[in-house]
C-alpha cells in the first residue's frame, strides 16, 4: 500500500468512525483531533483497534500519545514508521 | 460573596499568579477577570439583563470561562452545555430557559445553526474563534432571521474595569441541564449561595490551598468539571483545563511539568491510566490528593491507585447535581473501608430513611438518603412537579429537604454506602443518562417495534448502558446500524456499549415494558 491509499483509508476511517458518516464535517489532514473534538477517551481506542486491524501493527502503550494519533497526517505518518521499523 | 466576587479579589490580591493553563495558553488572574469584565460590559451591550440566561457551548478553554464568569459579573444566569450535544438538544435547552447570549465557536455553530432559527429568546451568537469562519447558508439564515453575529475578541475590547453588579447571594448564578426519567433534560437552578456553599465545603475536607494545582479534564458542563474551576477560582490556586482526557500519557507529562497537586478523576480515567504498563515509572510524587465521584471507583483501582500515589490522598465522594455534593469518605480511612463514601461533607446534614419517612439507625438497613443543607437546589426550572417530588417539606416549616432517589445503608460508624438508584437512571462514564432518552432515539429507527435500555455492569464505565430490541415483522437490524443511529443522534456516553435483539421484550400484566429479567 502506499501512501496515497494509506492516506485515503485513514480519512474514510475517520469520516465513517470518528464522525459517524457526516462527511461534511471532514477535517483537514493536519487539524486536530483534540482540538476540533473529535476524538474522546474512547475514540483513541477505536484508532487503536482500526489501525491493529487493518495494518497488522501492534500499538504499544507508548505509541499513545497525540503525536501519533492525533490528526490523519499524523497517522499517516506514524503508520509509515512502524511498518520500516518492523 | 458570589462567585464572580471572589474571582475578583483574587485578582487585586496577585493579578500576575497563573489562573488557567490551557495549551500553550496561560491566563493569569488578570487575565482571567479583566476579560470577564470585558465580556460582562459587552453583554450588557448587547442587552442582556440581570438574570437573564447566557449558554456557553463550548470546549474547556479560557473563552469558556471568562464566559462563565462573564455573564455573572453581568448579573446573568449562565448555562453550560456540553459541547459534544447535538443540535436538537442544545436548541431544547436554548428554548427551555430562554437563552438570550449563545457563546459558541464557528465550528459548533455550522452544526447546529439550522436548530438555533427555532429558538425565538436568542438574540446574538458570539463566536470565540472570531467571524471570519461563517460564511454558510445557514448562517446568513440566521442571520436574517434576526440572530446577529459577534466576534468575542470584539467584547473583549469592551473596558476592563469591573462592572457595577446587583448580585446577592440570593440570585440565581447557573442552571445544570441534567438527564431525566423523562427524557427530556432539566435545569437544575442553582443560586450564588447554594455555588458558594458547596464550593467552601469541599474545598475545607480537600484541604485545597492555593498553591494547589488541579488538573481537570473534565467538561465544564459536568458539575465535577465546573467546580474543579468555580473553587480553585475562589481559593487563588490554579486549573491546568485539558479539552478532554484523551491521551494518558499527556496526562502524565502534564502532572510532572505542571507540578500538579490535585487529581479530580472518574473510574474510566483510573482504568485507562492503571491500563498503562508502565504506570509506577512515572512520577506523581507532586500530588497532594485524588478524588473520585459520579461513580465508585473498583476496589481494585483504589489498591493500585495507593500503591502508585502512597504519599496522596483519595477521597471517594458522592453527590447529585441537585445539591453537588453530599458526602465523603475521609481519606485516611480508605483502605479500610473502601466502598464506603463516608460521611455528611461539611455544613450538611444527611439521613436515610424507609418509605415511611422514619429514620434509619440500624447498620446494614437500607433506605433512601435525604440531604438538609445550604447547596440544595431552588429546583429544576420550569418544573414544579419534578421540583415538588425533588424537594419536600421539611422537618422544619420553613425549609426544603432533598430527596436523592438513591438507596443508602450505613455501618456500625454511621458511614455511609451507596446500594443502588431508586429510579431507572443509569451511571455510565460518571455521566447520568435516562434511558428514556436513548429509547426514544432507538424507537427513530423504523425497524424498531420495542425498544428497553439498562445498565449492565462494566469495569471501566462502571454501568455500560445495553440496549434491547424487539424489530417489527420481517425487518432487519444490525447492532453496527443501531450504534450508528445512537451515534449521530446522541452524545457518545448515552450510546449502548450492547445491543441485543430478542423477539419480544416482557411485559408487565398491564402490557407495559417490563425492565426485571433483563440483563
Amino acid at each position: 500500500m502506499n501512501e496515497q491509499q494509506l492516506r485515503t483509508e485513514i480519512r474514510q476511517f475517520v469520516v465513517n468512525e470518528l464522525l459517524m458518516g457526516d462527511e461534511g464535517a471532514m477535517l483537514k489532514d493536519e487539524e486536530s483531533f483534540l482540538e476540533t473534538g473529535t476524538i474522546d477517551s474512547t475514540g483513541v481506542l477505536e484508532v487503536v483497534m482500526f489501525l491493529e486491524q487493518n495494518f497488522g501493527m501492534t500499538v504499544d502503550d507508548r505509541d499513545l500519545v497525540p503525536e501519533n494519533l492525533d490528526s490523519v497526517n499524523s497517522l499517516v505518518q506514524f503508520v509509515l514508521r512502524k511498518k520500516h521499523d518492523a | 460573596m458570589t462567585l464572580d466576587r471572589a474571582l475578583h479579589e483574587c485578582a487585586v490580591l496577585h493579578p500576575e499568579k497563573t489562573a488557567l493553563v490551557c495549551g500553550d495558553r496561560r491566563a493569569s488572574y488578570a487575565e482571567v477577570d479583566g476579560g470577564a469584565n470585558a465580556l460582562a460590559h459587552g453583554f450588557r451591550a448587547l442587552g442582556l439583563e440581570r438574570q437573564q440566561r447566557v449558554a456557553i457551548y463550548l470546549d474547556n478553554s479560557v473563552e469558556a470561562v471568562q464566559g462563565i464568569f462573564g455573564t455573572l459579573k453581568a448579573a446573568g444566569i449562565f448555562v453550560v452545555v456540553n459541547p459534544q450535544t447535538k443540535a436538537d438538544k442544545l436548541a431544547f435547552i436554548l428554548k427551555d430557559c430562554s437563552v438570550r447570549i449563545l457563546l459558541t465557536s464557528s465550528r459548533a455553530l455550522a452544526a447546529v445553526a439550522g436548530e438555533l432559527a427555532g429558538c425565538a429568546e436568542l438574540a446574538h451568537v458570539v463566536l470565540a474563534d472570531g467571524l471570519a469562519k461563517t460564511e454558510s447558508p445557514e448562517t446568513t439564515a440566521l442571520q436574517e432571521g434576526g440572530k446577529q453575529l459577534h466576534a468575542l475578541n470584539d467584547l473583549l475590547a469592551q473596558p476592563r474595569s469591573l462592572p457595577a453588579n446587583p448580585t446577592i447571594s440570593l440570585d440565581l448564578a447557573s442552571l445544570v441541564y441534567t438527564s431525566g426519567s423523562t427524557g427530556l433534560p432539566k435545569g437544575v437552578t442553582l443560586t450564588h449561595l447554594n455555588m458558594v456553599s458547596a464550593a467552601n465545603s469541599i474545598t475545607t475536607y480537600l484541604r485545597n490551598q492555593p498553591d494547589d494545582v488541579i488538573l481537570s479534564p473534565l467538561p465544564l458542563a459536568f458539575d465535577y468539571g465546573l467546580y474543579q474551576v468555580l473553587m480553585a477560582l475562589r481559593i487563588g490556586a490554579t486549573v491546568v483545563l485539558e479539552k478532554a482526557f484523551v491521551y494518558p500519557y499527556k496526562y502524565i507529562e502534564l502532572i510532572a511539568k505542571e507540578k500538579v497537586t490535585g487529581l479530580p478523576i472518574v473510574p474510566t480515567i483510573s482504568a485507562i491510566l492503571l491500563n498503562l504498563k508502565d504506570l509506577e515509572e512515572h512520577d506523581f510524587s507532586s500530588v497532594r490528593y485524588l478524588s473520585n465521584t459520579a461513580q465508585a471507583l473498583p476496589v481494585h483501582h483504589i489498591r493500585r491507585l495507593r500503591s502508585v500515589m502512597p504519599n496522596a490522598r483519595l477521597y471517594s465522594m458522592y453527590g447529585l447535581t441537585e445539591c453537588k455534593r453530599v458526602a465523603y469518605l475521609p481519606p485516611e480511612l480508605i483502605d479500610s473501608k473502601p466502598t464506603s463514601v463516608g460521611v455528611a461533607i461539611p455544613d450538611t446534614e444527611v439521613w436515610i430513611e424507609d418509605d415511611h419517612g422514619r429514620t434509619i439507625t440500624a447498620p446494614g438497613d437500607p433506605g433512601e438518603l435525604i440531604v438538609r443543607g445550604a447547596h440544595v437546589m431552588v429546583g429544576y426550572w420550569n418544573r414544579p412537579e419534578e421540583t415538588a417530588r425533588a424537594l419536600r417539606p421539611g422537618r422544619y416549616p420553613w425549609e426544603r429537604e432533598l430527596r436523592t432517589g438513591d438507596l443508602f445503608k450505613q455501618d456500625a460508624d454511621g458511614h455511609l454506602y451507596f446500594i443502588a438508584r431508586r429510579d431507572d437512571l443509569i451511571k455510565t462514564a460518571g455521566e447520568r443518562v435516562g434511558p428514556r432518552e436513548v429509547e426514544n432515539v432507538l424507537y427513530e429507527i423504523e425497524a424498531v417495534k420495542e425498544a428497553a435500555v439498562i445498565g449492565v455492569p462494566d469495569d471501566t464505565l462502571g454501568s455500560a448502558i445495553k440496549a434491547f430490541l424487539a424489530l417489527r415483522e420481517g425487518m432487519t437490524l444490525t447492532e453496527a446500524e443501531v450504534i450508528k443511529h445512537c451515534q449521530r443522534r446522541l452524545e457518545k456516553f448515552m450510546v449502548p456499549k450492547h445491543v441485543a435483539f430478542i423477539d419480544e421484550l416482557p411485559k408487565t400484566s398491564s402490557g407495559k415494558i417490563s425492565k426485571r429479567g433483563l440483563a
